[in-house]
């Protein structure tokens, strides 16, 4: 029978204690004894949370595929064990196996979101393994990090050994492969991190120095090791329908966010909206092909049980085989109590059509993604989508009986005006009038409109990495002129407003641009307690601000502070296809509130076509559609948003 | 067809909560692809119903769901079938046709259930146990306590405790075995009687104490005055 790192009494006294036990279906167990490297895979938050992450999912797979290589999980305890474990000394281990986490070669920590790395710090520390990478010896594993707060790895990079730039699925092999060569020539740590650094997409953050300008800003990063590149490079998958992707992903006890089957049908978005970090650091646009996602989710229904499928992808309706897929989907599987979700879909007579097959549209929402309140502002973004696409697709869904709709916004994007920040009530309210145009004894009781907006973060290699951030302060000014707005309309009983959390926000920017430097910030916060930033119940914003002020760090350096267009940023030395220049000649353009078009439509010559893949001319595997050219991006989000 | 799975639940599964082994068996059911029926509607679930809810920590080797199935699979093919997708922890012990009727829902019949009760830490007993044990069953009334959604009210369990033996197991340490009423009317968990016993033996009784194992459960059959107890599995016939 399977050993337990933790007791009954422990077990029988902490919250959902499946979190803890591994044992899921299509978990994966081996011998030990039999593997040469074992690797723990973390994300670094609750375990709902972890096992909803498709890359991990990825990643398990492909490592296990090896037989030398023995991939495991885990999550950051929740604060009941987390207290426990400190209490009684239990080292943190990992699901499958049991064993301590320290007792492996490679702990690898999924960077999603700025908001968990004080829970990195956590898992390190339960773990026993020193947070300083340097002070780390032959008794630690190596940690690596990766995702895409990889991207801007500096506030992290005195705690990791590694981090991996780019998409996991090319050169993890290799980088087992040097670690087994340097291992059984027991050769030094040191010697593996250099051999590291020669593998393409792999940094080693203790090889390079940084000198600073007075005013705190950056001179120059210089390698100091002679193996470490000056520039290390993203890694992509160039063909992703011959890749990697789970056939049998694990199936856990507990209900998890994403409790289903998920079905990457591409990857990248040919949108270019100017705010979007994914939308860059996923270049170029690469389709799986339809052959493939069928067999998938055939095989991953078969091996889990699940009822319930979504397609993933940054924006569902440019995929080019959509409407073959879903059909096929509906056909296959309509009819044997699987549920089908389809977020990010534009709203048209197709997607309504479909979704009225998918789910009941009494209880469902549109979700439309319009970003900003003003047309002005959505050019200056670059978000396509106009007031007339939008009152259009909610005008058909509510004469096919919808009658929720959810709008999404941001506030404090560059140059934002208080009209751009009133064009979100008047968005609302000519919506909801165009539900009453429809007779009374037609349409389905009175319409509900959601508003939702989020405060605007810059973030790496996007048009607006140069952009100033707003203060907490007018971050909630900003919302309450949102909120006077909507109590001004004639339909206000119709729309509810929600607004995000000010000071998270303003955390999330330091770290988002952050240099090596906010590190002893972040440490200090973890020693004063902070965890779980991203719960709201958790985030200690006090205990933040003396963190700041002890370590020395002006926050405001990091946010609010205009940034010139020569200043060297922390992640500069990381070439991600998507060249400074270009990045630099759309933050221009939006200042100038010209659209771009988007990459099927004309190349914008971005640097990402050096791939030779996906949507980028030359790469010979898509063929332009017309179809998908059209500028509008009106989304429809059902179920799991991607974090 | 109307079928009831019996299942055995032990190791590491006793964590795994109730509302969680029903999401657990509707995706077994998919992965063993078992014709299970759907409830019509537009959000159609599955047919299937559990004879009585196991509390986190306990282990059983009677547990029991019902479910209607549309096509004929031999009994052993299903359970074949069904092992072929469990986990550790959870093994299908048979899939048995039962009657058509609504009064044969294994829900509603249960009316009694075994339990084998042993000490995590055994040294918490008083000397002598089983001559207290006696005494204590000899009472007129075992009154308790219970507490219910609507307060708290006294319980006379005797009368719903059918049997209960102080033993011991093969390494000689102490195992009480007991058939208590169980189902919607008198539910009475082990260790309700056990704390009865606590208090009357004088000694205390920790958190988590107990290692409770159900063996199995039961419907009523025989006269009120002189009720016998048949498992629910023998309702059912193999085919």
């Amino acid at each position: 029978m399977k050993k337990l790192a933790l007791n009954d009494e422990i077990l029988l006294r902490i919250d959902k204690p499946a979190r803890y036990l591994g044992n899921e279906i299509n978990a994966v167990m081996k011998d030990p004894e039999k593997v040469d490297v074992r690797f723990c895979m973390c994300f670094p938050d609750v375990y709902e949370i972890g096992m909803s992450h498709l890359g991990i999912q990825i990643l398990y797979d492909m490592f296990n595929q090896r037989e030398d290589v023995w991939c495991e999980r885990v999550y950051s305890p929740w604060t009941d064990l987390d207290r426990i474990m400190r209490e009684q000394n239990i080292p943190l281990f990992a699901l499958e196996s049991q064993d301590p986490v320290r007792n492996f070669d490679f702990l690898g920590i999924t960077l999603q979101y700025e908001m968990c790395y004080t829970n990195i710090l956590q898992v390190l520390d339960l773990s026993g393994i020193p947070l300083n990478a340097v002070e780390r010896t032959w008794e630690d594993p190596i940690v690596i990090g990766g995702g895409p707060c990889a991207v801007n790895p500096e506030p992290l990079a005195e705690f990791f050994d590694l981090f991996y730039i780019g998409e996991g699925e090319t050169s993890y092999f290799a980088l087992i492969d040097a670690y087994k060569e340097v291992r059984r020539k027991n050769g030094s740590r040191q010697e593996f991190l250099e051999r590291a650094a020669e593998i393409p997409g792999i940094y080693v953050p203790s090889f390079y120095e940084i000198s600073y300008h007075e005013d705190g800003t950056i001179a120059s990063m210089e390698p100091v090791n002679p193996h470490a590149p000056r520039k290390v490079e993203k890694q992509v998958v160039t063909d992703l329908t011959h890749t990697y992707y789970p056939q049998k992903p694990l199936v856990p006890f507990i209900k998890v966010t994403q409790d289903r089957v998920v079905l990457e049908i591409q990857r990248g978005c040919i949108r270019g909206c100017r705010f979007c970090q994914a939308g860059m650091l996923y270049r170029p646009t690469r389709e799986r092909s339809l052959e493939m996602l069928e067999d998938a989710a055939l095989k991953m229904l078969e091996s889990t049980g699940h009822e319930e499928i979504s397609l993933s992808s940054l924006s569902s309706s440019d995929y080019s085989r959509l409407q073959e897929l879903v059909t096929f989907l509906i056909d296959t599987f309509g009819n044997k109590g699987v549920n089908i979700s389809l977020p990010s879909l534009r709203i048209d007579a197709f997607s309504l059509d479909v979704m009225s097959k998918v789910q009941d549209v009494r209880k469902s929402s549109l979700t439309f993604a319009p970003e900003a309140g003003s047309q002005r502002l959505r050019d200056v973004i670059n978000k396509g989508l106009t007031e007339e696409v939008i009152l259009e697709g909610a005008g058909q869904a509510f004469e096919g009986g919808w009658n929720k709709v959810k709008l999404y916004f941001m506030l404090g994007l560059p140059t934002e005006t208080e009209e751009d920040q009133k064009g979100i009530a008047h968005l609302a309210e000519k919506i909801a009038r165009r539900y009453y145009e429809i007779p009374k004894d037609q349409r389905n009781g009175k319409c509900q409109i959601t508003v939702s907006t989020s405060f605007f973060v810059p973030k790496p290699f996007t048009p607006f990495q140069w952009a100033r951030m707003c203060t907490r302060e007018e971050f909630l000014e900003k919302a309450h002129t949102v909120n006077m707005e909507i109590k001004e309309q004639l339909n206000r009983k119709s729309i509810k407003y929600n607004w995000h959390e000010a000071d998270v926000t303003v955390l999330e920017g330091i770290f988002a641009r952050g240099d090596r430097k906010v590190s002893r910030a972040l440490r200090l916060a973890y020693e004063k307690g902070c965890l779980f930033d991203s719960w709201s119940e958790h985030f200690h914003n006090e205990l933040w601000l003396e963190a700041f002020q002890e370590a020395g760090i002006d926050p405001s350096f990091y946010t609010t502070r205009h940034r010139g267009t020569d200043e060297v940023f922390p992640w500069d030395f990381i070439d991600i296809g998507v060249t400074k220049k270009f990045l630099l000649k759309e933050w221009e353009r939006a200042h100038e509130e010209t659209v771009t078009p988007n990459c099927l439509a004309q190349c914008q010559g971005c640097g990402a076509a050096r791939y030779h893949t996906g949507v980028c001319p030359g790469s010979g595997s898509r063929s332009q559609k017309q179809d998908c050219a059209a500028p509008n991006a009106q989304k429809v989000k059902e179920g799991g948003n991607e974090a | 067809m109307k079928i009831r799975i019996k299942f055995r639940k032990y190791g590491i599964m006793k964590f795994i909560g109730h509302l969680d082994l029903m999401r657990y068996f509707q995706k077994a059911m998919r992965r063993a692809d078992i014709d299970i029926c759907y409830s019509s509607g537009f959000s159609p679930h599955m047919i299937m119903s559990f004879a009585s809810p196991l509390g986190v920590g306990l282990t059983s080797d009677g547990e029991y769901l019902d479910i209607e199935i549309g096509n004929e699979l031999s009994s052993q093919a299903a359970v074949q079938r069904l092992n072929a997708v469990m986990t550790e922890g959870v093994e299908v012990l048979s899939f048995r046709r039962i009657p058509e009727d609504k009064a044969s829902n294994a829900m509603s019949l249960v009316a009694a259930a075994d339990y084998e009760v042993r000490f995590r830490d055994p040294s918490i007993l008083p000397e002598n146990p089983e001559k207290l044990w006696e005494a204590f069953l000899g009472q007129a009334a075992v009154t308790v306590v219970k507490k219910t959604k609507k307060g708290e009210r006294e319980l006379d369990l005797k009368p719903l405790i059918y049997q209960a033996e102080w033993r011991r197991d093969e390494d000689g340490a102490p195992c009480v075995f007991l058939r208590l009423s169980s189902g919607s009317a008198d539910n009475v968990k082990p260790e309700l009687v056990l704390e009865a016993f606590a208090a009357y033996a004088g000694f205390a009784l920790p958190e988590f104490a107990l290692l409770i194992h159900r063996k199995d459960l039961y419907a009523a059959a025989g006269a009120a005055k002189e009720p016998r107890f048949v498992s629910l599995e023998d309702l059912g016939e193999e085919f």
